[in-house]
């Protein structure tokens, strides 16, 4: 399965670089603007036709305190990876928490169905290997979105194949549990940001342009832990005073 | 990520305080929670009632905003060109659209609070950012506004949510547009927007 991906992961790597140059205008960060667009589409495509009816039958259905459950139960095995990460950013002290949080909720928790930690206030770290190689100066490169999986960049593409290895799908050993177990991780996944999609839908004017510029920046955010270095602002449009530097 | 993006949005205003001279992260704190208690108090904002929240964010947060100068930061360049009329027109639509975007954000609002971050030494005494988290249970959403002085309070011109500036994000989409038909298929754009909001809530 991982060479498949691999291979997957190859040919869209060509393709996005035989794709489409940087439109004049375009944004620097996505010189493969156009490819993404299609990409970008045909995913919309899938989630209004497959992933959005699903996940709204599930949001219907199972009671919120069982969707709850298999929220946390997700988020508690991405924990473990996170701390992994943690570790290997040379983190240790939030390495630690992250480890500590991930046995509260696997044992006091019931394995992983009760955030107990979370409940006691210990806040939640979300890291992925891309951030790891982000965090030794790997820069993120240009924005790239997947087949189904949406938006990333080519670090983080290169990178997904080492967060894989983590997924929830990994902890099982049958063929049939991991594919019930990924398939539950997505749909848990899409119903828990049902009502912020249909906000963004509400919201964007160009929904490709607001997605990619919120994941851009969230993911340099997330690689900087919250404090990223400031990039030069351009001059404020009507203002007399040039921006603070 | 979408749904942090969303709750952010829905707080990124604050209300006005009509007091002695506040300090600009006291005038956020008071303003954050006073809209958070607003929506979670009120049963009929609760239960998704969205023109309720719209008359709430124009009444209590849209006196706090800089409205004019967001709009112009929003738009760039090309507000320049634009004739007073037109400049008129794209303001009316970029208030409803803000408000619309508020008001949707806002439903999004269930048990959250709000933390100061440690405040930055500003480059001048009129403008400063103001960052603060708004936690639940989980990761904290950044959420950091852009205020200037206004009188003996302040007034926000931009905000910011999990590190994306709204008036970067609009000049982003509203580029597109801009270019292709210039201002008045903004205008035209934000105006078919709104109706189609307005018409799918009510």
């Amino acid at each position: 399965m991982m060479s498949r991906f691999r291979l997957l992961l190859a040919v869209w790597a060509l393709l996005a670089l035989g794709g489409c140059a940087t439109a004049p205008g375009g944004n620097p960060k996505d010189p493969f603007e156009g490819f993404n667009r299609s990409v970008f589409s045909f995913n919309e495509t899938v989630d209004n036709a497959v992933l959005k009816p699903v996940a709204t039958g599930y949001q219907k259905v199972v009671p919120q305190i069982v969707r709850t459950s298999v929220d946390n139960f997700f988020a508690n095995l991405g924990d473990a990876w996170s701390a992994v990460n943690l570790v290997l950013q040379a983190k240790p002290v939030p390495a630690l928490e992250m480890g500590m949080r991930f046995v509260f909720n696997s044992t006091l928790g019931l394995g992983g169905l009760f955030d107990i930690a979370g409940d006691a206030g210990m806040e939640r770290r979300n890291e992925d290997f891309g951030q790891t190689l982000g965090r030794w100066g790997v820069g993120s490169g240009p924005y790239l979105v997947l087949p189904i999986l949406g938006p990333s960049t080519v670090r983080d593409t290169a990178a997904l194949a080492a967060d894989f290895q983590a997924a929830p799908a990994a902890w099982f050993q049958e063929r049939r549990d991991q594919v019930g177990v990924t398939a539950l991780q997505v749909i848990s996944t899409r119903a828990r940001l049902l009502s912020a999609t249909r906000t963004i839908d509400d919201i964007a004017l160009d929904k490709y342009l607001l997605i990619r510029d919120g994941f851009l920046v969230r993911r340099r955010n997330q690689v900087y832990d919250g404090n990223p270095p400031d990039e030069p602002e351009p001059p404020e449009e009507g203002s007399e005073n040039p921006p603070p530097k | 990520m979408f749904r942090t993006l969303a709750i952010a949005l829905t707080l990124g205003t604050t209300l006005s305080l009509a007091h002695a001279e506040t300090t600009p992260d006291a005038f956020v704190m008071t303003l954050s929670t006073e809209v958070i208690e607003a929506v979670k108090a009120d049963k009929a904002i609760q239960a998704g009632d969205v023109g309720r929240i719209r008359t709430l964010v124009d009444t209590k947060v849209l006196p706090s905003v800089n409205l004019q100068r967001m709009v112009v930061k929003s738009v760039g360049q090309p507000w320049r060109s634009a004739t007073p009329e037109q400049q008129k027109r794209l303001t009316e639509e970029f208030k409803t659209y803000l408000i619309n975007t508020y008001a949707g954000a806002l439903t999004q609002v269930r048990d959250q609070t709000v933390k100061l971050r440690p405040v930055r030494a500003g480059s001048s005494a009129n403008e400063v950012v103001i960052g603060t988290d708004v936690v639940s249970k989980g990761e904290p959403i950044q959420l950091d506004y852009r205020l200037e002085k206004a009188g003996d309070s302040w007034k926000i011109y931009d905000f910011n949510v999990l590190g994306l500036w709204a008036t970067d994000s609009f000049r982003s989409q509203f580029a597109r547009d801009l270019s292709g038909g210039g201002v008045d298929a903004l205008i035209a754009r934000l105006s078919e927007k709104n109706k189609q909001i307005s018409g799918s809530k009510n």
